[in-house]
């Protein structure tokens, strides 16, 4: 069956949507991604659409979904690479994507991804590495 | 038609002295604009009409939609364009059909001297025909005018919609005129594909020149602002004038968490103070 690869890149998962997407495969999506957020214990979700030249209010609420479910399981979830014409179709639908993250690029939101776990988590590492 | 109207050989005959009636009437006549038009290009015009009147009228008659009279509307249509963009008005331009009338009736009452049922029928033709012909004058020149007004838009469209680099990470895009859907889609186009482009993280919207903000005005805003953020950018809005402010206030619009500047420079402050930059005072 037809799946879609999420990347481990240290403490975050890395997903790259290159192919048109269905129900299914969104459902798939959302279950391999909760799954993996259990299991690695993953502290952000990085979602890279830069390929996606077609949206629809679907779409929007797939990312939407998958954003509050990796929330519930303590993960962040960062959209990157949006295209323009696919911002101003989310505009146009009423999507805005609320509680969201969005940056860029991939680089740029693992910086956002970062920034906001040394801030949870600040103290703590100070710590760590002053031993 | 059932009798043969000898309007065909009227103008056949007596070609070269309606025009030359014709033009002394429009050279006597006050909408004649010397200012606007050689009498040269009138004269030229005039022989022309007359020319292609005939070769229709010896065609379909008073069918003005047939192929017969196609060379006529075709000339019509470019005298109309040309005569829009010279700065005729549309009776000014009508009225070179119209004058016609004087010299062919003229010419029609000397033929028909003794003949009143043919004088009525021909003139009544005569009248129909000129009528439709200036009326499709009229249409032509109108078009003409809102091709140019079209086109007068679309070119103010590209004008108004410039996206600067104020510096790299941060774009601004100064909008001046009213904002209309039509103008917030380019804008948000041109604004998103700048993004894209140079990678910035930063977008001042500033809306200095823009004369009012109603409902609709900021809600096109708000649209460009979360589609901004929607690709990972942040937006801020300045040049909002004391007015504008209360307007905005008065009419409950609610600009949610989009950060707001009154001038451009201090928006510019708060980007380069979000991508960690600082602008100082090299003093020694």
């Amino acid at each position: 069956m037809e799946r879609i690869p999420i990347l481990k890149m240290g403490p975050f998962l890395l997903v790259t949507i290159q192919v048109d997407m269905h129900d299914r495969l969104a459902q798939t999506l959302q279950d391999d991604l909760a799954d993996r957020v259990v299991k690695y214990g993953a502290r952000g979700v990085l979602i890279e659409i830069s390929s996606l030249e077609v949206v629809d209010s679907f779409i929007g609420r797939m990312l939407a979904r998958i954003a509050s479910i990796s929330r519930v399981l303590d993960a962040d979830t960062v959209v990157v690479g949006m295209r323009p014409a696919v911002a101003i179709t989310l505009v146009e639908l009423g999507m805005s994507l609320e509680g969201v993250k969005t940056a860029l690029n991939v680089e740029r939101g693992i910086e956002i991804l970062q920034g906001s776990l040394d801030s949870e988590t600040g103290g703590e590492e100070d710590v760590h590495s002053e031993d | 038609m059932a009798e043969k109207s000898k309007l065909e050989e009227i103008l056949r005959t007596n070609e070269s002295e309606l025009l030359d009636h014709w033009l002394k009437e429009q050279f006597a006549a006050v909408t004649l604009r010397r200012d606007l038009m050689s009498e040269d290009q009138l004269r030229q015009q005039s022989s022309e009409f007359v020319r292609l009147f005939r070769q229709g009228v010896a065609g379909a008659l008073t069918d003005i939609t047939t192929q017969d009279w196609a060379p006529v509307k075709e000339m019509l249509a470019s005298v109309s364009k040309s005569r829009a963009q010279q700065g005729f008005g549309a009776s000014e331009t009508a009225t070179f059909v119209f004058s016609f009338k004087q010299p062919l009736f003229d010419r029609l009452w000397t033929e028909y001297r003794n003949d009143a049922k043919g004088l009525a029928d021909d003139v009544w033709i005569t009248t129909v025909l000129l009528d439709k012909l200036g009326l499709y004058t009229t249409e032509m020149y109108q078009q003409s005018r809102e091709q140019i007004i079209a086109r007068q838009q679309s070119e103010l469209l590209e004008l108004s919609t410039p996206v600067v680099q104020l510096w790299p990470g941060i774009l601004c895009i100064p909008l001046i005129g009213t904002l209309d859907s039509e103008r917030t889609q380019v804008v948000m186009e041109s604004l998103l594909q700048r993004i894209s482009e140079t990678g910035s993280e930063i977008a001042i919207i500033d809306i200095s020149g823009v004369p009012a903000v109603d409902t609709l005005v900021a809600q096109h805003l708000l649209k460009t602002v979360s589609a901004a953020r929607l690709m990972g950018a942040d937006c801020l809005i300045s040049g909002i004038s004391p007015q504008i402010a209360q307007t905005v206030v008065h009419l409950g619009v609610k600009l949610g968490d989009v950060i707001t500047k009154a001038s451009l420079a201090s928006a510019l402050d708060v980007a380069l103070h979000t991508l960690g930059l600082e602008v100082k005072n090299r003093q020694k």
